[in-house]
């Protein structure tokens, strides 16, 4: 059943509505909810929403309980290629819980709290930004590491990044929710403006996978799922450009890398010179590197895990 | 006055990106005065030039105080400015959001903590603002509370109001507060207009820094613009009124003009057919500090916010 959680007039004849599908069977009471197009320019989710309202929807007697599906909680920055909100100027994962007196993009954040609070699980579906491309990951805040991750190993994604509590990302939806005891997952893969189906595939199978788990879904065949690498955010190496210019690469994220390794090269195309090598301060796992190769210096080139031992 | 350079970086395609900053006076760090962080901050940046302009003269002539240092950087992003995007041009981020910055991390990061690592130790500071939503407001001095704002001194600038504002976990990333945190007695300026030079809100700014200035005895200098006894407002307590239909809107009101309840302030108007869709109305008597300033709005959308008396 397709229902509207927000529907506000636009100004000229148009009405802006942000809708889910509701699919209901069994007796269990539980609700799962996927939501994802918080960031217009954040793609994979679409794909990992279709193929579960179609799987789901065509074998509607495994389901037992509620499975919410939003694709898309910001339609006009999809619709627009843009990251925001259309003539709004704070980024739409940074105004949660909204405000039910506010703008209308804090109305819309108030809104969509209000809808999915009280759900048993969430995940929120991220695909990076334009510039960064990413391995299939989740991300837990620190303060709720001990109650998420033992969710997040049973997604099928490569990593779990537990990272640092930080003040500005109190105002996320992920936080806003796991604050009022509504457990959401981030997860985060690929890259902006794009979609990689396999890793789409692999996240619904491990969205399948945590529902049955969690007595909401009954199939046989399941997909094999293999445990992740759990990464500490102290244990996260940044790599910045040390110089503007052009960025190279062969690489790939979800690979090990030597210390000393190559990453890329930063390049002036106007001289034929390469002005800064970006390379690994340490062995370890690449799970980020920059996809967008025009760079400015401090650019975010690489993101890597640092361990002794896989 | 000297120029100096605060942060330089190159870029792959165009000239260095440079931030520039002018000294008045010697000795003690003692006003520093931000203009445009973004690039449609047009009034911002054009009003630190009128007051790099009347401090060159107020130099010469020896009316600055003896060991007072005033810098001012008119611009903290000339490069967006001159590709008339707001926030940074290769990935959108929003320099007036990354404070206090980090000087190893991302390239607005970069700058935030170069202008930061500038502007601390000051004893005052002023950035000239614009507000996430558009629209304009009555000249203004505006502190989120930190525990550390300073009304009595913001009540200096002798503007019509004076603002408090509770923060909310965006806001922490903003250079008023972090600004405060670091021990400046920080204060944001709103000049009623952004993309726009409106020169009488202008004028009233610039002679409501420089009353500020002279009062605090950083120059010499005698005011005869309008001084007013602000009135110090609780933005949590101002009214709001919100558009009740979509369509084109046309302001009947202006800001800054008195209202009483019942007083027609906007007309909604079916974007088609013309007809009036909805006559906006004050619910409280009082002055209208904020307006929306878009010709089409949204549902829902925020028109009004008046001060009620």
């Amino acid at each position: 059943m397709i229902k509207t959680i927000v529907s506000t007039e636009l100004p000229v004849d148009e009405q802006f509505r942000i809708k889910k599908n509701v699919l209901q069977n069994g007796k269990g009471g539980l609700r799962f909810c996927v939501v994802t197009g918080t960031h217009g320019d954040e793609l994979e989710g679409q794909m990992v929403c279709y193929e579960l309202a179609k799987l789901v929807g065509e074998e509607l007697n495994m389901l037992n309980g509620t499975l919410e599906i939003y694709p898309a909680l910001n339609p006009l920055g999809i619709d627009t290629i843009q990251r925001g909100i259309p003539n709004f100027d704070l980024d739409m994962n940074r105004i949660f819980p909204g405000d039910p007196h506010g703008t209308m993009a804090e109305q819309t954040a108030n809104a969509i709290i209000e809808d999915i609070k009280g759900a048993d699980m969430v995940i929120d579906i991220h695909s990076s930004n334009l510039y960064l491309r990413e391995t299939p990951q989740v991300r837990i805040n620190v303060q709720n590491e001990d109650s998420l991750v033992p969710y997040a190993k049973l997604l099928g994604m490569d990593f779990v990044w537990v990272h640092d509590a930080a003040t500005v990302l109190e105002a996320t939806l992920a936080h806003t929710l796991n604050t009022n005891g509504t457990p959401c997952l981030v997860v985060e893969m690929g890259v902006g403006q794009r979609i990689n189906h396999k890793m789409c595939r692999r996240l619904v199978g491990g969205i399948l996978n945590l529902m049955q788990s969690m007595g909401m879904w009954s199939d046989r065949k399941m997909p094999d799922i293999t445990p992740p690498l759990i990464c500490k955010g102290n244990q996260v190496s940044f790599l910045n450009a040390e110089t503007s210019g052009v960025f190279l690469t062969e690489l790939k994220c979800g690979v090990e890398v030597d210390k000393g390794e190559t990453i890329g090269l930063i390049v002036d195309p106007l001289k034929g010179k390469v002005l800064s090598t970006v390379t690994s301060p340490q062995r370890g796992y690449l799970f980020t590197i920059r996809a967008y190769p025009i760079v400015y210096e401090g650019s975010l080139m690489a993101r890597i895990y640092n361990y002794e031992e896989i | 006055m000297r120029i100096e350079t605060i942060f330089e970086m190159t870029s792959p395609y165009r000239d260095k990106f440079r931030i520039s900053g002018y000294k008045f006076g010697s000795g003690e760090k003692t006003l520093a005065i931000v203009g445009a962080m973004r690039g449609d901050e047009v009034q911002q940046q054009y009003i630190c030039s009128q007051i790099v302009k009347r401090l060159t003269v107020l130099e010469q002539c020896g009316d600055i105080t003896e060991g007072k240092c005033i810098l001012v950087i008119p611009s903290c992003n000339p490069f967006s400015m001159n590709v008339s995007r707001r926030f940074w041009a290769m990935d959108n981020t929003d320099i007036n959001r990354m404070f206090p910055g980090y000087d190893q991390g991302e390239t607005t990061q970069r700058i935030a903590a170069a202008i930061f690592n500038t502007l601390i130790e000051y004893k005052y500071g002023i950035q000239l603002a614009s507000f996430y939503v558009p629209g304009n407001f009555v000249p203004h001095v505006r502190m989120l509370r930190t525990g550390y704002e300073d009304i009595d001194t913001a009540c200096l600038f002798g503007m019509k109001f004076v603002t408090t504002c509770e923060p909310r976990p965006f806001d922490t990333t903003l250079l008023n507060y972090n600004w405060q945190l670091w021990n400046t007695k920080a204060f944001s300026v709103y000049a009623g207009q952004t993309d726009q030079i409106d020169i009488e809100n202008s004028e009233t700014t610039i002679d409501a820094i420089l009353r500020m200035m002279s009062r605090t005895k950083i120059i010499h200098h005698k005011s005869i613009a309008i001084d007013y006894r602000s009135i110090i407002a609780d933005e949590g307590e101002l009214q709001h009124i919100k558009a009740g239909h979509a369509g084109i809107l046309y302001r009947v009101q202006r800001v800054g003009s008195r209202v009483v309840p019942g007083d027609t302030i906007a007309h909604i108007i079916h974007p088609y057919n013309g007809q009036i869709l909805e006559e906006v109305k004050a619910t409280t008597e009082g002055i209208i500090f904020f307006a929306h300033h878009r010709p089409v709005v949204l549902q829902n959308a925020l028109l009004f916010m008046i001060y009620s008396i």
